[in-house]
């Protein structure tokens, strides 16, 4: 499963790396989407998966039982979840104000102003 | 719980929430804003103080015990950083309210302001590292908006290369620490610095500690991740590019600093020899950079970048006098750099542009903004009795001490650098004649932006100019201080056990 999911989150990094470098604004949001999602597996994998064993403490413990599920990663990720997605709002929203006026998807000219 | 280091993070967040309930009121806006900044400029003092009598201070939000819950920590160096970003959100504040134009008033400058100075001082006081990648988010997010807000076309230009590289930052950073994680089991800080003296796999944390630098390498503007900085920093209104400036690189300078100071010191040979070498192509590109300009504010960015190899050439040597010599500069440069931006905002308003040869016979009409701009500029070169020549004096003799001359005679070349690009500035904008005919304005300002009384912008220049002065006059007293928060980097056992209690 481990290995699974780590050839899955080196394909997403491979894929959001590639779109990040092309000139189309549409990709580049895209492999921001993708870069972000495959962080938020690469720390599910990093911490060790755990199938199954919820981390809950049966009644009457003080402590969950050994081999549980680590429940902070996931909470990591859900943090990491909802400020991407804000970010991505942002973003979408600011690509959309600098080239929602131009014609073609590309990016324009912006060094034009350095001289 | 200690108040005194929630303080700093709640009070501007309190006035963003007052600020954003005032929504259609700029005068309460304006009050709240300056307000709030008066009592966060106040707590940080007194946070100084304090930590300096009685040491490192923490506190865990919500009373979950140390490597458990979410803990802040204040030594010195965050008490030092913290003190900083009061003062500047201070003056820039004064500066935003004769400055900024009304359209982005009434869009929620103000609020975005006070966010920022919350997410910067939250990054300076947080012992855990995903809070500080929460806290980063924060200040990324407010900049974000303070950058693209007025949508200008030059400004969404720069906001867009801004947001792309900032949230690739991000994810870098998030990346490291889900590896981390997966390493060590633990995010907090002091927890790490225990476990980090005897990792089970250094070459993972060496690996590790790369990803670290990349991440706030691209934040601290350092060499080969530089260019998002010149590219966006010279769009937006002057205040904002000021506040930029003096705080945004020196969250990542500050970062760095702690992390390969309490975590990453398994391998100082490899790690810190790398961040030597990037301080030294940082300097030099960056001013290189800055000498083949010639618009005020691309000149003041292109600086930003090669000082940032100045602070963290001291984190390269790692000795208790070159990380002194690191942290003099930031509070000299943080200072400095501010108040050149907000002197190039006021150069705009009178000259007209912040393109050199549109400028000329500032010292004639302004003979005030040219002393001002005098004391900074040439502290930033290193002129002897102001605060920059003690900065580099220091990181240079450390560079000697440790025999380490090829960096100490780029530090001393760069320096001389600065000063022809800084003497470029002056001998056009301000010694040299006036340009033939009537100054014709880029004119892209709203026209009530710098409508405000001119009391307010040179109020804040000559806050910061005098305490440049007093730092380049009582630069003992400065650099007692740095030299203590060295100790305490050099020595963290002091904070883990300021964190950790009564576990070693």
């Amino acid at each position: 499963m481990e290995i699974l999911t780590s050839i899955v989150v080196g394909g997403l990094f491979g894929s959001a790396i590639y779109l990040l470098l092309s000139r189309t604004p549409v990709k580049l949001i895209i492999g921001l989407v993708l870069l972000s999602n495959a962080i938020n597996l690469l720390i599910f994998v990093a911490a060790g998966l755990t199938r199954g064993k919820p981390p809950l403490i049966p009644a009457g413990a003080l402590r969950p039982v050994a081999g549980v599920s680590d429940p902070l990663p996931q909470a990591l990720i859900l943090t990491a979840i909802v400020i991407s997605f804000g970010v991505l709002a942002f973003a979408l929203v600011l690509f959309r104000q600098a080239f929602g006026q131009e014609p073609s998807t590309s990016k324009p000219d912006t060094e034009s102003t350095c001289t | 719980m200690n108040l005194l280091l929630v303080l700093p993070i709640l009070i501007p967040l309190v006035t963003a929430c007052l600020c954003f309930l005032a929504w259609g009121s700029r005068p309460a806006q304006r009050l709240f804003g300056i307000l709030g900044c008066t009592a966060h400029l106040g707590t940080a003092i007194v946070l100084l103080i304090r930590i300096r009598e009685k040491g490192i201070a923490a506190t865990q939000l919500g009373d979950w015990p140390a490597p458990f819950g979410i803990t802040l920590v204040a030594d010195l160096l965050s008490a030092i950083m913290v003190l900083l970003a009061a003062l500047m959100g201070m003056a820039v504040m004064l500066y935003s309210v004769g400055s900024i134009d009304r359209k982005r008033e009434a869009f929620g400058y103000y609020p975005f302001y006070h966010l920022l100075l919350m997410g910067v001082s939250g990054t300076f006081l947080t012992g855990d590292m995903f809070n500080m990648y929460v806290w980063f988010e924060v200040m990324l997010m407010s900049s974000f908006v303070l950058m693209a807000l007025g949508g200008e076309r030059a400004q969404l230009d720069g906001a867009i290369k801004y947001v792309t590289l900032n949230l690739i930052s991000s994810a870098f950073f998030l990346t490291a620490l889900g590896i981390l994680y997966g390493m060590a089991g633990t995010l907090n800080m002091a927890d790490l610095a225990v476990m980090s003296r005897d990792v089970p796999y250094p070459g993972v944390a060496t690996t590790l500690a790369m990803l670290f630098l990349a991440a706030f390498g691209i934040k601290a503007a350092l060499f080969p991740l530089f260019f998002w900085l010149p590219a966006s920093y010279h769009n937006p209104p002057v205040a904002v590019s000021a506040i930029f400036a003096g705080l945004l690189t020196k969250v990542g300078v500050y970062a760095l600093i702690r992390v390969f100071t309490l975590i990453f010191v398994q391998d100082i040979g490899y790690t810190h020899s790398i961040i030597l070498v990037l301080s030294g192509l940082t300097m030099v590109t960056g001013v290189l950079g800055a000498m083949a300009q010639n618009e005020f504010r691309r000149i003041l960015s292109f600086h930003i970048i090669s000082q940032v190899g100045y602070m963290i050439m001291g984190l390269g040597l790692f000795t208790r006098l070159a990380l002194a010599g690191s942290i003099f500069y930031i509070v000299h440069h943080i200072i400095v750099k501010t108040n050149l931006f907000l002197a190039s905002g006021v150069a705009r308003k009178i000259g007209g542009s912040y393109r050199l040869e549109r400028l000329g016979g500032l010292s004639l009409t302004a003979p005030g903004l040219t002393a001002l701009f005098f004391i900074s500029a040439f502290s930033l070169a290193g002129i002897p009795p102001l605060s920059g020549f003690w900065a580099k004096l220091v990181l240079i003799r450390a560079g000697l001490s440790q025999a380490a001359y090829v960096i100490a005679a780029t530090a001393l070349a760069v320096s001389l650098l600065t000063l022809f690009s800084m003497t470029k500035i002056w001998g056009q904008a301000f010694w040299g004649a006036a340009p033939e005919g009537t100054p014709d304005l880029d004119n892209t300002d709203d026209c009530s932006a710098f409508s405000g009384p001119s009391v307010l912008l040179y109020l804040p220049m000559m806050l910061l100019a005098g305490l440049t002065l007093c730092i380049g006059l009582y630069a003992g007293p400065v650099f007692d201080l740095a030299v203590e928060a060295a100790d305490q980097l050099l020595d963290p056992t002091g904070y883990i056990q300021a964190v950790m209690g009564g576990v070693p």
